[in-house]
């Protein structure tokens, strides 16, 4: 057999009918993640043909996306705590999974979370998965070294209704990242990096790779960090070899297999990285070791400095005007730039070491007059966990807001959003103009440069306020 | 899906870059539960002034610009989201094909799930339709061309897609006519 890449070795196990010169190749989906957004349209489509879903069983629902974060105590006060549109979106949710059979893990599971933070603390984001979801950060879950990517609303019905997908096979491009990271510097900034040195389209049509000594040394928190934005470089997934990093995270968790089977599985698992002369369609090499905390001066993911250099110069109306939107200045620095928000969680950076980490950069200190600090765990079982070890009890002390989970500030369509004109340092994945608001500005970050510009009341370098190692 | 085989407009130029989805829809109207109407939303935040009336310097809102059908847009086009409003507002708002030098990768596929056309062309025919807003263009599926100005223009499009937007082919129908295999490959992996 010709050697094969991570991406081939799924690729090729899914395959329900090959790919011909006149049709896609049809692709099996083993697990199916559903939120309450991108689905009401695809639930009618099936309503209109009579379909049944064809796998409840590899479909995980929850409410995430227009799902508000401030606590309420029975489930008759969402109408009073949510826009009635979104409160209506998650009434329909819930009628939908129990007209369809699909178990949703709504208001009353401790397990709801952020779709992506969710799947895998259950364990059911496995090595060696196709993964669907009507969200694009599905590519979250290639840490694990699944084939997990995004899907429209009628792709949603499709996989609902026949648990495949058409698609043409993407092709393949290998990032290398090397040397060992600083002291106050992240996941987060490796893949702010990695986009700012391929661009917002520089994925467009393939399937990423990330491979060498800087992704095998991080955490399965950190990982996911990296392949969460991987669609910010347009790539259509990010995958990263499972390792015994992968099987340490997994084992045990609720969904993983147990006994002989998780045996079993991990001797399948350890056949799926590409193996070593594996061809790439195209490679990029990165060293991190130089790396700083990264921030985005612009209004895409790819418009991206060390926080210590000044916002670059470029003669391009495009690049003036995201510059105007931000109100930023070629040539100047953006630290000490006057924050007005810091919202720290998400899908990209809202899982229990994120917290932990601007937590240890909070504690015993306030954050400053100026502005409002958001914290939202990215799941019930995150938040539990940050609650028993007083990292919420961090956050008040330092005049921060603690909330329940839910895509909240990232999204802007469940009541948390950033007013317009106002600077929001976030850690989560797109600064997109409005993104986080009509007429906000958002700066990407990591958890910690969040934390110390929430401290400072002005973008700051983490590294002032850590300890050193 | 209805059939689409040609059509025929002036262009409308929207030379920005990297438009992503929360432009061409934002998120905060995501909150509907069906697909209708979506074209009064569309690049809301770049269309409406803060009363609710028209920006007059918004290019979809120039009168010579009415009724066009074939947006140009800079590189990279439809990035972001993976969220099909995005196309539904396009065609609810009129428009039915859009040209770029690249689309990203899950909008090019919503758009041909609804019968919006994404026509990849190279950068110097790219150059030129920027340069010529407003200029008559037809858009031809089965020959694979945008022709206008006297230029021929081909466009990269499998046979499928093709097959698909000429006939209106219903793609959810095609996988369920796979059930045979679908059951065999479930039951080899069971």
């Amino acid at each position: 057999m010709p050697a094969q890449s991570l991406f081939e070795k799924v690729w090729s196990s899914h395959i329900v009918a090959p790919e011909t010169e006149d049709t896609p190749a049809i692709l099996y989906v083993d697990l199916h993640l559903i939120h309450e957004v991108t689905s009401p349209q695809a639930f009618d489509l099936l309503r209109s043909q009579g379909l049944k879903v064809r796998r409840t069983d590899k479909s995980l629902a929850t409410l995430d996306h227009s799902t508000p974060t401030l606590p309420f105590k029975t489930l008759e006060e969402l109408e009073i705590v949510s826009e009635p549109a979104a409160a209506k979106q998650v009434r329909q949710m819930e009628q939908n999974c129990k007209d369809f059979g699909i178990e949703l893990r709504g208001f009353s599971s401790r397990e709801r979370g952020i779709v992506h933070v969710m799947s895998p603390e259950l364990g059911a984001s496995q090595p060696g998965q196709t993964i669907v979801c009507g969200d694009s950060h599905t590519s979250t879950h290639g840490a694990f070294g699944a084939l997990a990517f995004g899907i429209g609303t009628t792709e949603v019905a499709h996989v609902l209704a026949t648990q495949c997908l058409l698609q043409t096979k993407p092709r393949t491009l290998a990032v290398d990242v090397n040397g060992k990271l600083q002291h106050g510097v992240t996941a987060k900034d490796i893949i702010l990096k990695i986009i700012g040195t391929i661009g917002v389209g520089g994925g467009t049509g393939h399937v990423l790779e990330y491979r060498g000594s800087a992704i095998s040394a991080l955490t399965m928190e950190e990982r996911m960090t990296v392949c969460n934005m991987s669609i910010e470089a347009g790539a259509r997934a990010g995958m990263i070899a499972p390792d015994d990093t992968t099987y340490q995270y997994m084992a045990g968790r609720p969904l993983a297999p147990q006994g002989a089977s998780w045996d079993a599985a991990v001797k399948r698992w350890r056949t799926l990285p590409s193996d070593a002369d594996a061809r790439f369609d195209q490679r990029v090499s990165i060293d991190v070791s130089k790396l700083t905390p990264m921030v985005t001066f612009g209004t895409n993911p790819g418009m991206v400095i060390p926080i210590g250099d000044a916002v670059p110069r470029q003669n391009d109306p495009a690049f003036r005007k995201a510059l105007d939107y931000m109100q930023v200045e070629s040539g100047k620095p953006l630290l000490g730039t006057p924050v007005d928000v810091v919202f720290i969680g998400s899908c990209t950076n809202g899982r229990l070491s994120d917290l932990r980490e601007a937590a240890n950069v909070l504690r015993g200190r306030q954050v400053a007059k100026r502005v409002r600090l958001l914290v939202v765990p990215g799941s019930h079982e995150v938040k539990r966990q940050a609650e028993a070890e007083g990292l919420d009890e961090i956050v008040r002390a330092a005049g921060g807001e603690w909330r329940e989970p839910g895509c909240s500030m990232c999204i802007a369509m469940n009541g948390d959003k950033v007013a317009p004109g106002q600077l929001a340092v976030s850690t989560s994945n797109r600064n997109f103009e409005g993104r986080q608001g009509k007429g906000a500005r958002t700066v990407l970050a990591s958890p910690i440069t969040a934390a110390a510009s929430a401290i400072k009341g002005a973008i700051t370098d983490p590294r002032e306020l850590m300890p050193l190692q | 899906m209805e059939p689409v085989k040609q059509i025929r407009s002036k262009t409308v130029v929207m030379p920005n870059v990297d438009i992503d989805t929360d432009q061409i829809i934002p998120a905060r109207f995501l909150t509907t539960t069906t697909k209708v109407g979506l074209g009064k939303q569309l690049f809301f935040d770049w269309r409406y002034a803060p009363d609710g009336s028209d920006k007059p310097e918004f290019v979809l809102n120039r009168p010579e610009n009415r009724g066009a059908a074939i947006l140009v847009g800079g590189h990279n086009f439809g990035c972001g989201s993976s969220r099909e409003h995005a196309p539904w507002a396009l065609l609810d708002f009129g428009i039915r094909v859009v040209v770029s030098t690249e689309i990203a990768d899950i909008f090019r596929s919503n758009s041909l799930k609804n019968g919006l056309v994404p026509v990849i062309v190279d950068k110097e025919s790219h150059a030129w339709l920027l340069a010529n807003p407003g200029i008559e263009a037809t858009v031809d599926v089965a020959s694979a061309t945008l022709t206008a100005g006297g230029k021929r223009i081909p466009f990269p499009i499998d046979k499928f897609t093709r097959y698909c937007l000429l006939n209106g082919v219903d793609q959810l129908g095609y996988l369920r006519e796979h059930e045979a295999d679908i059951a065999r490959y479930e039951a080899a992996h069971a």
